[in-house]
């Protein structure tokens, strides 16, 4: 689950890291009031859950409370990469001296939380992974020890940062306590700033929670923005599914995410396209067919539907039922290219009798059945 | 022959009295495999399934000899129930358990890993199968036949449509585990590698990986150095968009790592051939085993 930068600044100011004083604005006169409020420059950033917000004009400097205003007019409302700006935050300015990176993601290689740590802030750190591999530290923390202050201090060394040593070790040590105790998957500071003034700022911070964990965070649940998320994916995380909406025609519904991911495939090597991921889980019944049905086809771009089970414990009668519905009540009327290997083929055959489903016996013969009756890739 | 698990493999079931553990524990007993009992704390003395069932591993250790684990502990738990096996000595540990915290995994792992002589299998994970010897896991038992390839994967349904394939087409599976679909898990694809490289019963071993991470190319590093035997290789998720998490919590593509092209070039490197479909996975190892 993504955090807005003012829900990750006010998490973290919590643990103790400096943040800049900013507030919540949601139309143009509640920022002019907040600037009014701060009566100094202020950065006006939209808040949405993508990054590039600078180059989209999310991001705009005003020098008094009208500009504020006009500033914030400008921004909310503003469509950055397909999400659409509702709300502001308003921040104090600061004077920034340096600017530097430090944020903390999973590691897979090391099965470990990986602090880097970097001095070219500001800046999108995969582009400077890429660009600059030796202006970039990583350093694995040890879970049971967490990361200490003799740690931090000799990182912020290594890395070259210039600054109170003790002010930013102490950020590092803050930001580890911060991951931990909310179950973050991310967490980031970029830029952190070093102030005219000597102080240590976190300007831009982006956290990423943990979803297996979000049951021990109820404080947190409530910060999920359904809006923010497509709404097919919403609608298919109520039935349980897991969906993904893609941009091409072919409707996939499988069970398993590894079954799925071979469709998708098996759909984009036939030469088509397909337009979600959705999993139904194990051992589903006629309903969840059904309802899988009901997400995918609300998908205007959907052309006509693969679904492809395995049958370990799912019957292929139940998913033919469940196909049946979805035709007799007029949601289905595309074409559907069937393979349910396993249990109860034939009965599914003598159900789909006369319908215009067709049932293959490989996932191969399936795709290309598919891609055939929806005219291939747009 | 086999690996890690065979007829003599004495188990227990942690999580026994919940609707999962019950219903795969008869179904694991169905396909041969010896359950000795199980655990649920608070439930100790009770009998299950025909198993006594104990309120820890340590009681239990204490009653049965035990070389395995298999766990059904909601996750809110489940890695406490690991780190439980591996404190009371079990040697291998099989989570089943899926959404997991992820720090709960980053400790348990590196935990268990401390430890030096307990492997964890998983978390969510579909567990293992030596076919028609012991089932420790949740994949139809009907699908494996007792064979000559060894088999391992990230995915479930996938192993489940390679497993047949190649039992239908007479090779059948030496040993077959599914190492979970989740970023931080305990065993991966070249600690397994070394086994079926010993083990005399298999003749070929099929590495089924997806998007996301870099099992596949430490896989196919050690291929390279030491594996005497033919690989055969699968991909999935080749068709995803960067960044969109497809299903599995490490089926995602980050920046550079995690990419079909990184893995298809180290299965490359390696002579690995790489099959795009179930079928072409039986067509390669057909060509190596004749």
């Amino acid at each position: 689950m993504n955090l807005h930068e003012y829900q990750a600044k006010d998490i973290l100011a919590k643990y103790g890291i400096p943040v800049p004083p900013g507030k919540v604005a949601f139309t143009a006169d509640e920022a002019k009031q907040i600037a009014t409020e701060y009566g100094d420059l202020v950065v006006i950033k939209a808040q949405v859950h993508t990054g590039g917000r600078g180059k989209a004009g999310g991001v705009k400097l005003a020098r008094n409370p009208e500009e504020a205003r006009e500033k914030a007019a400008q921004i909310l409302g503003l469509n950055i990469k397909g999400f659409i700006t509702k709300k502001v935050l308003v921040a104090k300015g600061i004077n920034i001296a340096k600017e530097y990176y430090a944020g903390m993601i999973l590691d897979r290689v090391t099965q470990r939380v990986v602090l880097m740590l970097s001095r070219e802030g500001g800046m999108d750190i995969e582009e400077v992974a890429a660009t600059k591999p030796y202006a970039l530290i990583k350093y694995p923390i040890d879970p049971h020890t967490g990361l200490r202050p003799f740690e931090a201090r000799e990182l912020v060394k290594r890395a070259g940062m210039e600054g109170n040593l003790n002010k930013l070790a102490d950020v590092l040590v803050k930001l580890y306590q911060a991951y931990v105790g909310i179950d973050a998957s991310t967490a980031e500071i970029n830029p952190l700033v070093i102030t005219d003034t000597g102080e240590v700022v976190a300007a831009d911070a982006k956290i990423v929670l943990d979803d297996n964990a979000l049951y021990r965070h109820p404080d947190l649940t409530p910060l999920r923005e359904f809006e923010a998320e497509h709404p097919l994916e919403v609608e298919a995380s109520n039935y349980g599914f897991s969906y993904v909406k893609l941009d091409g025609n072919v409707g996939v519904i499988g069970n398993g995410a590894g079954l799925v991911m071979y469709t998708l495939d098996l759909v984009q090597r036939t030469g088509g396209k397909a337009a979600n991921f959705l999993d139904i889980g194990g051992g589903a019944k006629a309903d969840t067919v059904y309802n899988a049905l009901k997400v995918v086809l609300k998908d205007p771009d959907v052309k006509g539907v693969f679904i492809n089970i395995f049958g370990g414990i799912t019957r292929a009668d139940e998913v033919a039922k469940g196909v049946i519905r979805a035709m007799d009540e007029g949601i289905l009327t595309k074409p559907v290219a069937m393979r349910v290997a396993g249990t109860a083929e034939e009965e599914a055959k003598a159900l789909l009798k006369g319908r215009p489903v067709y049932m293959y016996p490989t996932s191969v013969e399936a795709a290309k059945a598919i891609i055939s009756m929806t005219g291939g890739a747009k | 022959m086999s690996i890690l698990v065979n007829k003599n493999t004495s188990v227990i079931v942690q999580g026994i009295t919940g609707r999962e553990g019950a219903f795969h524990t008869e179904a694991m007993m169905k396909a041969g495999t010896r359950v000795v009992a199980g655990v649920t704390p608070g439930k100790g003395g009770q009998t299950t399934l025909g198993v006594p069932v104990y309120d820890t591993v340590k009681e239990a250790a204490v009653h049965h000899h035990i070389d395995a684990s298999i766990i059904f502990v909601p996750a809110p738990g489940a890695a406490d129930a690991a780190l439980e096996a591996a404190h009371a000595g079990v040697p291998l540990v099989v989570l089943i358990t899926e959404g997991i915290p992820t720090m709960d995994m980053v400790k348990a792992v590196a935990e268990i890993k401390a430890l030096g002589n307990v492997r964890l299998i998983g978390g969510n994970c579909p567990g293992l199968i030596t076919p028609e010897e012991c089932k420790l896991g949740i994949m139809p038992a009907s699908v494996f036949k007792k064979g000559r390839v060894g088999l391992i994967s990230r995915s479930g349904t996938v192993t489940y449509e390679t497993a047949k394939a190649l039992s239908d087409a007479g090779y059948g599976i030496s040993t077959c585990i599914g190492i979970g679909g989740d970023p931080i898990i305990g065993t991966t694809f070249k600690d397994l590698l070394p086994m079926f490289n010993d083990d005399p019963e298999t003749h070929a071993v099929v590495v089924c990986g997806e998007i996301g991470g870099s099992d596949e190319e430490d896989a196919a590093a050690y291929i390279k150095e030491h594996m005497k035997k033919p690989v055969v290789g699968f991909i999935g998720g080749r068709s995803a968009p960067k960044g969109k998490k497809m299903g599995h919590a490490g089926a995602i593509i980050m920046g550079n790592v995690g990419t079909p092209e990184s893995k298809l070039a180290a299965f490359a490197d390696a002579d690995v051939p790489v099959a795009e479909t179930i079928d072409e996975i039986v067509e390669y190892v057909r060509a190596k085993l004749g």
